[in-house]
Formats: structure tokens, sequence, C-alpha cells
């Protein structure tokens, strides 16, 4: 028995291939768009465990020097001889045939057994790893290394790109500093018994795991944007993955309640029905998988530029197949074909063997489901309202996402019905008012592809909103930072004095540039001294400000901060900071800073060369009328090498690449997303085609030209869409708000203002009308060309 | 005695409370034994039939079929009745769109077991259906389909053939002859058969007749 | 198996020590290689002999605590040289490695240590004696008083410990064969410590007393190539006399024996293979493997009769080079307690 139902059931999808391939692909659609974004995700993160392994940062404890940047390695026996289990680490930068190598040493024989050391270590053994010097490193520094230096090298995926692995007695003598360490690692678990810290270290601090030099946990909140749009790219497919499968089941109802008459009981026939799901969820899923792979491929590269960009962690260039977005692809198509198809195959259960008349639409609610419907789309919500107010931290954040979404999705169709009722209330004309009648009608065939689409157009006006909002505001920043007309390098002239006297001289303005690293509050951060005068007073913009706060600058009576110290260390404006040892200053402002992950302490120049008398300017900034002009003059004057000169033009143009690639990524992710809802569309109206048949013929027969009536098909599709697409806006700004407001403070630690950008939706809008109109094209050419039998079919026999 | 009906009740739901469809039906058939079942649009014929096959479930009364209360059967019981002992056409055919007209035929006997190749071509022959055995449904008339839909029935050898104006759908000319073949082959396999038809003409052709009327057996 | 624990598979350095010994057979190329006819200096001896690739300072302990419980513990540390000789810092070939654990019926804890040699992190030093790895030592003035500590995230010790007997050499001198093949390793005990002091279990503390038997070997070779691993004996009788015996399997499980019988004064009797007969009588499932935590132990020429069973057949020491090592009771013509170890037992 199985076999022949099995037979009749296969039948239908070869005798209706393109319902096979609808389904087959708006499954593996979903499952594409869902396993991308996983893989660039999974590949990222990997990059990143790989650079916050190597550097065994976040995941352990460390003990730091409270000063300086090394301590003796003496501390490191005496810390052992105490009972602490810590192991050392030595770091530091090495120029390797014309490139800055980043050189981490290591004592393999007290490293923690899940730190890259030890898993890079597995591969090779003492002898070679100690006695050999040999350097371990990822693929892509093993080629430099080997051209440049004379110690074997060992390849491993394992250390973070940019980065060498050696003994700590290797580096130590590579940097050539004997007897020195950066830092200890402090092991997990410890003795039962151990000296106290502070009396056999007293100037080491320890720095807990979830320290802000955390690069993972910095990179995240690029992660966090691309794992919230995972989700609704998973939404967008579920919507049609249910669409499809709905369909599937419906046209078989006849079948079914055939197979039923002739005897094949209800349970072996619902097994089977999800036993064919089965098979084609995971076609369909592995399909999506190589789709999502490919775009994965082509858009890693950008990921990788946009993250290195942005945060200066190195993410490898490429792409390795990680079972974990295999699996998680699989179940994605599998859970979400089984979950669209719950409701189809509740309904067939219980679906009376003999049916009062022919099929009702499919997706024909019912009055109670849609009553159901509104209700729960209200839940949701209110439900939304209240974590908007109440909510904190990122799972807050996520939950109320969810709840934005799925509330606006289910509120579409009554919402859609109001207005259409509206519009047939106006109509004069009877063809006028058949129009909108029908339309209305065809809401429940098409709703579900309409809320696919709100989504994807809700998700890209957030998206992009965000993304607007973030480069309006860095744009000011950059304004606000970079705003000498040139800087010189301070390095490119020997005499330095004479450059100063030179620029005092022929400039409007000098600016000298200094910075230490330093430990403000326990977090790293950098204390810069600028020379205060009109360039500062006019262009830079608080968050929070004293009324005179650069006059309290100027004679270092006050610090100014960047916001991500401000929100780290909980200081705010009054509140005093220490600078080092008997140096603390009231904050006396606090200024966004959003190009950089640590935090800032801004000084007058007389306190900074003051406290720090060793430290040089890096950098001049030049404020002049003429920047081509004096340019010439300082190459002619001190054989200036072109590059040490950068004009603000060229930096801000630098700063704002990088910026555009962060979301080149996001971009190509939704017009994807928009591409799967118009295919949505695309085949619901293909599914409502032959349902609406029937009430199309009387209208043809009454004389409407089949043209015409493929015209007001179209024009009925862009209708909805537009409808949609102008509901999508305030639930689209909704989202960005969440974005802003909540997700990117919990991320980034700063929030962003928000802008609005008309054009820009409009854009989209005009983008989604085109996919709808798209989508509704084939079907109308179809009506258009069909034969007159075909509608003629339809008063000789009804069903 | 092979089906026997008792006292069989079944109302439908309907805007103000129950309608009553069938109100006490009271009716027997022997092996062999042809019935026509006549009556007006709503009498209750066809759900009479659908409760004899256990396509539905009656309100009270029993339904006796070759030893087995089809009343008192759960759904899968139901279902293995059906697909053993009972052979059904319907008026719009219901054949299995998707698969060849030769695949339909063989379908209900293939759930039963294997069916015998020479006892379907043997149908295929009888009902004229040779040249029409790698066609699909919509590529046949109506009277073609029904052809299909009778040997399907037959090709499973059930005790009890159940129709429901199986010529409904097609014209005089046609009906009569489809309806010939298949009384034919009917009294060939020895099958009883329950046949609904609001034509006295046909009903005049069946053993015994019996009319329904506002539910109740006239 | 942790990366660890494969860099010392892969090195070698494990082999010396660890399960699976079918690789060794070394030729010791570099290494300095034991003799017969040494002559032992002291307390030199009592320090480190860089030239030679492994060696340990190993101590177990017999104890009782207030309410008459056995308790067991033992305190290892292990130089494995990768080259010969020593240097300054990182320079160092030599690396260290502890084990420490306590034994009781019921549980049995232990824990490693590693170190770099040259850093003084870990190391050996003869006058005073002093040996230690991270905050683990056993120091004084002397080898015949010393004090000795350990701590692992569960559990500690800390005992004193006096030696009441002198110092015994075993095989020929303190030149002890290994093998039919002529491996062999310097050998000499201190077994004659009496200990009193403290071990801290996650239920509390316990002061406990007892005997301690210290070992001192040293070798470059001390495996054939054909051996897998050994059951060792340390076993103080009742009577005062002791007994060292130890078995060397080979493929062909006939195995290489050897033992000391110590007198209650010290004086020694060595006994070449065969004499020792080691009989297995019972196996317990430990860790995925069968191992003989039930012996019976024959010694003709000494009219030796016993059974020597573990005080906790689950004494498994789960560490990166895995091995038992626990307490043991001796019933027969000979009853008192010991320590048993044994290596090379396959998972299977």
């Amino acid at each position: 028995m199985t076999g022949a139902v099995l037979e009749a059931l296969a039948s239908h999808w070869r005798r209706n291939r393109l319902q096979l391939l609808t389904l087959v692909l708006g499954l593996a659609l979903a499952t594409a768009l869902w396993s991308g974004v996983q893989a660039i995700n999974a590949e990222a993160r990997a990059s990143y465990d790989a650079a916050a392994a190597t550097l065994a940062e976040g995941r352990f404890h460390q003990l730091m020097p409270r000063e300086g940047d090394s301590m003796p390695q003496a501390l490191f026996v005496a810390l052992r001889r105490a009972g602490w289990l810590v192991s050392p680490v030595v770091e530091g930068r090495l120029r390797v045939g014309g490139t800055a190598v980043r050189l981490v040493g290591v004592d393999p024989l007290t490293a923690p057994p899940s730190s890259a050391a030890s898993e890079a270590l597995a591969r090779t053994d003492l002898n070679r790893f100690l006695r050999a010097e040999t350097l371990v490193a990822g693929p892509e520094m093993a080629a430099l290394l080997e051209a440049n230096m004379p110690n074997p090298v060992l390849v491993d995926q394992a250390v973070a790109p940019g980065s060498v692995l050696a003994d700590i007695g290797v580096v130590q003598k590579l940097l050539g500093r004997a007897g020195r360490i950066s830092r200890l690692i402090v092991l997990p678990e410890q003795p039962l018994r151990q000296q106290p810290l502070a009396d056999i270290a007293p100037d080491l601090v320890l720095q807990r795991a979830d320290g802000a030099t955390d690069v993972g946990r910095l990179t995240d909140s690029f992660h966090l944007n691309l794992t919230a749009f995972g989700f609704l790219s998973f939404a967008v497919g579920i919507f049609i993955v249910h669409g499809a499968i709905g369909l599937a089941f419906e046209q078989r109802r006849g079948v079914i309640r055939t197979l039923r008459a002739l005897g094949v009981p209800l349970r072996r026939l619902v097994v089977l029905m999800i036993a064919e799901l089965v098979v084609l969820a995971t076609l369909a899923g592995a399909l999506g998988i190589a789709l999502g792979y490919l775009i994965a491929a082509l858009l890693l590269p950008d990921v990788a530029a946009t993250i290195r960009g942005l945060y200066g962690a190195d993410v490898a260039g490429t792409l390795q197949i990680r079972p974990a977005w295999w699996l998680s692809g699989i179940a994605m198509a599998l859970g979400g074909a089984l979950l669209a198809a719950a409701s189809a195959l509740w309904r067939l259960a219980r679906m009376p063997v003999v049916a009062g008349a022919g099929g009702r639409a499919w997706a024909l609610g019912s009055g109670r489901t849609r009553t159901l419907q509104a209700a729960a789309a209200v839940v949701l919500l209110a439900a939304a309202g209240v974590l908007a107010v109440t909510g904190g931290g990122l799972a807050a954040g996520f939950a109320l996402l969810a709840c934005l979404l799925l509330g606006a999705a289910l509120a579409l169709p009554p919402c859609l019905a109001a207005i259409l009722r509206l519009g047939e209330a106006q109509a004069v004309r009877a063809m006028a008012q058949w129009f909108w009648a029908d339309t209305r009608q065809q809401l429940p065939g098409l709703g579900l592809a309409l809320m696919a689409l709100l989504l994807a157009m809700a998700a890209n006006v957030g998206v992009s909103t965000m993304v607007s909002s973030f480069r309006l505001t860095f744009v000011g920043f950059l304004d606000q930072r970079l705003s000498a007309e040139l800087y010189v390098d301070a390095d490119a002239v020997a005499d330095r004095a004479a450059l100063e006297r030179f620029l005092e001289a022929h400039a409007d303005a000098v600016l000298p540039i200094m910075s230490v690293e330093a430990t403000l509050a326990g977090l790293p951060a950098e204390i810069f001294g600028v020379r205060v005068g009109y360039t500062y007073r006019e262009n830079w913009r608080f968050l929070d400000a004293i009324p005179a706060v650069w006059d309290e600058i100027e004679a270092g009576r006050a610090v100014v901060i960047n916001e991500q110290l401000s929100r780290r260390a909980a200081l705010h404006v009054g509140h005093t900071l220490a600078l080092g040892p008997g140096l603390s200053l009231p904050v006396a402002g606090v200024v966004g800073d959003y190009g950089n992950p640590i935090g800032q302490a801004i000084v007058g120049e007389a306190l900074f060369r003051q406290t720090f008398p060793a430290i040089e300017p890096s950098r001049y900034g030049v404020r002049t009328g003429n920047p081509q002009g004096l340019r010439r003059a300082l190459t002619e004057a001190f054989d200036v090498p072109p590059a040490r000169i950068i004009d603000q033009a060229a930096i801000k143009a630098f700063s704002l690449s990088v910026f555009e690639r962060t979301f080149s990524v996001t971009d190509a992710l939704n017009v994807l997303t928009l591409a799967v809802a118009a295919f949505a569309i695309l085949m619901s109206l293909l599914t409502l085609a032959a349902m609406r048949l029937p009430q199309m013929a009387p209208v043809w027969a009454m004389g409407t030209t089949q043209r015409r009536l493929a015209g007001l098909e179209i024009l009925r599709t862009v209708l909805l869409a537009a409808i949609t697409a102008v509901l999508a806006l305030p639930l689209g700004l909704a989202l960005a708000w969440v974005l802003l407001a909540i997700v990117n403070v919990e991320a980034f630690g700063w929030r962003l203002p928000m802008y609005l950008f008309p054009v820009e939706y409009i854009r989209l809008m005009l983008f989604a009308l085109a996919a709808a109109l798209l989508a509704a094209l084939w079907p109308a050419w179809r009506l258009s060309r069909m034969e007159p039998t075909g509608l003629l079919r339809i008063f000789a026999n009804e069903r | 005695m092979l089906l026997s009906i008792e006292d069989l009740l079944k109302s439908y739901p309907g805007p103000e409370g129950p309608v009553p469809v069938l109100r006490g039906v009271t009716l027997s058939l022997d092996a062999g034994e042809t019935l026509a079942l006549t009556g007006e649009s709503g009498s209750g014929k066809s759900t009479l039939l659908h409760l004899v096959a256990g396509l539905d479930a009656a309100d009270g009364g029993r339904v006796g079929l070759d030893g087995q209360e089809v009343t008192a059967l759960d759904d899968s019981g139901r279902a293995r009745l059906r697909r053993s002992t009972v052979g059904i056409i319907f008026q719009q055919f219901n054949l299995i769109p998707s698969l060849d007209v030769a695949a339909n035929i063989a379908f209900q006997a293939r759930l039963i077991g294997t069916p015998e190749p020479q006892e379907l071509s043997r149908l295929a022959h009888a009902l004229g259906l040779e040249p029409q055995l790698r066609k699909y449904p919509e590529q046949l008339s109506g009277g073609q389909q029904q052809r299909v839909a009778i040997a399907r029935a037959l090709a499973a050898r059930p005790k009890l053939i159940l129709a429901d104006e199986p010529t409904g759908n097609l014209d005089e000319a046609t009906a009569d002859g489809v309806m010939e073949q298949f009384l034919a082959l009917v009294a060939e396999t020895g099958a009883a058969l329950l046949m609904v038809t609001h034509s006295p003409r046909l009903a005049a052709r069946l053993g015994r007749r019996a009319h329904l009327s506002q539910g109740r057996l006239a | 198996m942790n990366a660890r624990a494969l860099i010392f598979l892969l090195l070698g350095v494990g082999n010396a020590f660890a399960q699976g010994f079918a690789g060794l057979g070394t030729d010791a190329e570099g290494f300095a290689v034991p003799e017969p006819g040494k002559r032992f200096e002291f307390p030199q001896d009592h320090g480190a002999h860089p030239d030679y690739r492994i060696e340990w300072w190993y101590l177990t302990a017999n104890l009782t605590g207030p309410d008459g419980a056995d308790y067991g513990l033992q305190w290892t540390l292990f130089r494995s040289a990768l080259a010969p000789g020593e240097a300054e810092g990182w320079e160092s070939p030599q690396v260290w490695f502890g084990h420490a654990a306590v034994t009781s019926a019921a549980t049995h804890l232990s824990t490693e240590r590693f170190a770099r040699g040259g850093i003084g992190q870990a190391g050996v030093i003869a006058k005073p004696f002093a040996a230690w790895i991270d905050a683990w030592q056993m120091e004084g003035d002397s080898l015949d008083r010393l004090q000795l500590s350990a701590t692992g995230n569960d559990f500690a010790y800390d005992i004193a410990m006096h030696a009441e007997g002198p110092l015994v050499f075993h095989g020929a001198g303190g030149y002890s064969v290994k093998s039919a093949k002529g491996q062999a390793s310097y050998y000499y005990s201190q077994p004659f410590f009496s200990v009193e002091g403290t071990i801290s279990l996650p239920e509390g503390e316990i002061r406990v007393r007892g005997t301690a038997w210290l070992d001192r070997e040293w070798s470059s070779q001390p495996l054939a190539d054909d051996q897998n691993g050994w059951d060792w004996f340390s076993l103080s009788f009742d009577t005062g006399e002791k007994l060292m015996g130890f078995r060397v399997r080979d493929a062909a499980d006939s195995g290489f024996t050897s033992a000391t019988w110590i007198a209650a004064d010290g004086a020694v009797t060595p006994y070449g293979d065969g004499k020792l007969v080691a009989t297995p009588l019972e196996t317990s499932w430990v860790e995925g493997r069968e191992i003989p935590t039930r012996w019976r132990l024959v010694l003709p020429d000494r009219a030796l009769d016993v059974t020597v069973g573990a005080l906790n057949s689950q004494a498994w020491m789960g560490l990166s080079i895995p091995y038992w090592e626990g307490p043991v009771r001796v019933a027969g013509t000979h009853p008192g307690k010991g320590y048993l170890e044994m290596t090379g037992y396959q998972r299977r």
C-alpha cells in the first residue's frame, strides 16, 4: 500500500514541476539567507576566537603591570612558588621583511590547556618548539617568515592572522627583552592554598576576563547586526516556506480525499506526507547551503575588510565549510518546513473525507482565525511597548525586536483590509467597485507573501536608517577630530624644533598631537594632550560639558573623556578621574567617539608635557588657508616626503571608505531579502491565478478584455505592495530605534542619534514596488495570453 | 446477508440547529444483489451511501457489512473496510490526476496487494480503455474517466460496489453505454451493487429498487 | 588526551615513564649512561644530574588517621632532559614535572605541575636539601629531616619526616639492572622515614602519622625496547623488615624481576631476575583498563608468601602520563603495608 500511495503523492510533483521548483527554491532561498549569514558569522567568529586565544584575552583573568608595559620574569617565578598558577606571555611587534608582525611568546609548560598555544603545540613537540626555536603562524604569515627568518616555521590555523607564536625564550631574544614579560595569564583553576597577591606582587593588577580589551567582545557588535539580519531573513524565509507548503497541500486536497475514500488510513497518509516533506526539505536545505556558501564567499572579503577596518582585528579572508553551519542550515530547512507544514497537516487531519463542495481557497482564514491573529498582534505589540520601556540588556533588545516584527506582521492583513474597505467606499464606477472588492478578496491568499514583503521592507528601512545615522554621526565626528587642513608626521623631520618654528611662522595655527597609552579607571585607555585654540573651541561638540570646558582644559584644571570611558567607568561631568600618581582632575566634558574602541582622556598641552616629559608630539595638525602652498613649502624647506604630510580630505576619505565597506554587506543582504519577498509574491500569485479564474471569468464574459483584466491584476498587486510598503515605514523606523537606542548601546557602548532619510525610504519603496511589479508580470502575462476556452470551462464545469 | 442497515440516523449542523438528513433508514442487501436507491435531491441518498462506505459517521442506528459493524469501527478500521470490501464510484470520478489511466486502474488493487495483470487488461479491454492507458485523466472525456473509475473499483474485487450517480455527469447516450458495460461487469464479478440514481430508467435495470424521501425509505 | 600529554608522548619524555614504552629503547646519545661500580657522593648525589636523561625524587607514605583509618600520599618530582646539561634561563633543556596525590579507602585525589629548568620555578639542590616545583616542596638541612608539602585544587598536605635508618642501595651497590639486555639505573632509597603531619581533604583536615619511603633514581635508558611497563612494590612489614621489588613486563609477558630485601637495621640483600615471583590474583576495572589490584608475591629465599591488596582499587593517576599508584595492605607470612605502582596498562 505504501508504495502505491507514495507513487500517487510523488506523481503530483512529476506533473507539476513548476510547483516543485517553487517549493524547493523557496526553501533553498530561505536556507541560503540563513546559512549565508551564519557562515559569515561563524567564519568571522572563528577568526576572533583564534585571535582571542592567541592573545589569551577574554577567556582568562590576567595580571598586568600597574605601570609600564612589562614586568620582571622573577615575578612569574615568585608567583608560581607562592601557589599561583600563572603563565607568562611576552609580546611585541617585530618588523619582518617590512611588515610589522605581532610576536607572542608563551611558555608551553604552563600555558592553559585550551589556549591557542597548546592547540598549536598539539601539532608539534617540545624539542621542535623549544630547542629548534620554531615559529608558529597562520598560513598567510608563513611565507613571510620563511623568507625572512632563519627559524623553522610551522603553519597552524589556530594562530590568529598577523600573529606569530613562539616559545617565550625565543620571543624575548627576538624582541631584545630578556628577563621581561608582558603579562601573566591566570589559569582558571587555582590550588587550595596560595599567598595573597598583594604580598608577592603589589605592582600587578588583576584584569578580569571580561576586560574591555577583549577583541571578540568588540567585534560582537558587528555580528549582532548580522545576527539580527539572519533572524529577519529566517522570518521572511519561513513565510515563503509556509506559503509553498500550504499550496502543495492544498492542491492535493482532492487527491487526498480520493485516497482516503479508497481506504488509505489517515495516519499512514500523514506519515508519508511528512516523509515526503523531510526528503524535499533535506534536498532544498542542501541546495540552500550551497547557495549560502556562495553568498558568504562573495561577501566575506567585504566582511573581513570591514572588521579589519573598524577594529583592527584580522579575519582571514577565506571561507571554510564548518559543520556547525551545515547542521544549522539543514536544521533550519527541516525545522522551517515542518513548522510551516504543521498547520497544513493539522487541517488535513481534520478534513472530512467527504467534502461539502470543492476546495476553499487554501489560505482563506476563517473569521475565528482572523480574530485570533488580530488579538495576537495586539498582545505582541503591547509586549514590545512594555519591553521598550522597561527592558534592559541585549536579550531584552532582541525579544523586543521579535515581538515588534511578529506583531506587525500579524497586524498587516486587518490593516490592509480596512484600507481596502475605505477605497471600496469611495468607488463609484462598477469596475472600480469590483476592483476594490476583488482586491480585498485576494488578501487571504496573498497575506503571507505580503507579510514577508512587510518584514523585508521594514528590515531595509531599519537597517538603512541605522547605517545612515551612523554615517552622519561619523562624518560629524571626523569633521571634529580631523579639523586641521594638514597633518605633518613629526618623525619626518630630524630637527623637530626647526619644524615647529617653521610651522608657527607659516600656518594660522599649529596643533601638536601627543598621546600616551595608559590605564584609566582600570581600563586600557589613551591620554591625549591638545593645544587649546579656536579649532577645538569651534569644532568640538560635547555630549555633556561644563560651559567653560576649554578654559579649564587649557589651564590644566580638568579633563575631557570620550563616551566609551564615560559609560564603561560610569564617569560623568563633575566626577574625578585619576590620570596617574598624584594627578586627579575633574571631568569637564564627555565627547562622542565613534572610531575607537578604547577610552580616551584629553588634557591641555602644558599639563601633558609636564606629566609626560618624555612624550614628543607624533604629529602636528596645521590650520592654514593654503594647504597646497604650505605643503610645497614644507617639502622644499625640509625635504619632507609627500607621504609624511597628510591632508584632511585624504584621511576623511580613507576613514569613510573603511566605514562604507562595513555596510556593503548589509546592503547586499538587503537586496537579497527583498528578492526573496518578491519571490514569495510571485509564487502566491501563480497559486491564486487558477483559483481566481471563476472570479475573473464573469467579468470577462460581461465585456472586459483579457488585457484589461491582466492590467488590473498588475495594478492590484502593486497597490497591495504599495500599501504594505507604506505600513512598513513606521515599522522600519521602530526597528531602527531599537537597533540604535538599545542594541547598539549594549554592543558598541555608545548610543547613536537617529536621523531620518526620506529620500532613502522613497528609493527603498520604489525598490519594493519594482519587486512586486516584477512578481506580478508573469502571472498577468499568462492571463492575457490564455485561450478563451480556459475561461469558458469555468462556466461549463463548476469544478 | 452482505449488508444490513438498521434504523440509521444522520443530521448535519445548519444555521438554525441540526438538519436531519436520514431519519431511521432500514435496508438490507444480499451478496450479488443489485439495488437502486432513488429519491429527490437532498433526500439523503448520498449520505446513506457515505455512511455505508464509512466515509462519514452515523448519529444512530447500525450498518453491518460483510460480518463487520461499520458503525462501531474506528477510522482505521473503516479505511481497511473501504480498501478491501467496498469499491466506490463517484459522480465526479475522483481519479488521481497525476497518475495515468493504467496506474489509476491498478491503484486500489495495489492498496490491498498485487493486482493480477490479466485482470487489469481484461477490465481495460472490456471497458474499451486500451488506447487510453498511457493518457492522464485530464486528457479523457467524462465517459472515459468514469470507465476508468469503474475499472479501478472492480479491479480490487470488492464484495460491494457503491455507486453515487455514476453517470450523472454524462450525456444520455454516453451514460447508457457506460452503464451497459458497468452492469455487465458487476454481474460477471458477482459483486453486490448499491447505486444511487435519480433516473427511474436506470433504476429499472437493477434487481431491486428503494425510494428515499425526506430521510425515510418509502 | 590533552595537548600536553601529546607533547610528552611525541617528545619521548614520557616514554621513559609512561605506558606504551615500546618506542624507547634509546641509544642515549649525548647523555651519560649508568655504569656499574659507581661511588655515590652525598649530599651532591641527592641533587640533580642534568647529564642523565631522566631522574626522580619519589616519595610515598603510608599514614593512619586518629580513628585508625589508612591513608596514602605521594609526592614526586621528575626531571626530564631534552638535551644533556644545564643552561641559564629559558635556554635550559631541563623540563620538570611534579605529581602529588592523596589516597583514602574511598577517594583518590591527584594533580600535576610542569616547569622549565633554568628560571627557578623548579629544581633540586643538595645542600641544604631542597626539591621544589611551584609551591610544592621537600626541604630540610639534610635528607634525614625533611618538611614536605603540596597543594592541589581539592587537597593539600604538609608533613614532617625523620629518617630512622640508613640509605639503602639497590642492585649492585646502587646499580639497578632493569632488563636482561643490561638496561640499568642508579637507584637508592631512604625507606626508614617516620612521619607526622596534616592532610587536607574536601571533607576536612586530618592529623596523620606513619612511615614514608623515598626513592632516588636516575638513568638515561631505563627500559629495553621490548619492555612495555612495570609493577613496582615497596613493602614495610610489621617486623621492621622491608622489601622493594619490581617486575618489568615485556612483550612476551615473562617479565624481568628484581628485589631488594632490607633488614630492620638497613642491611640489604639483592635478588636478581626470577627470584621474586609476582602473580596477579584479581583485577579491577579502572578508567577503561583492566588493572591487577591484588597480587601474590613469593620470594622463596626469604620464605615470603604474601598477598598484596590495594587500599583503594581506583588509585588512578589521571594525569598527562596516566598510571596507577596507591597504598596497599600486605597479608600472609609477612603482614604489613606499602605502596604499589603500575604503569603501561593499556585502555581496552
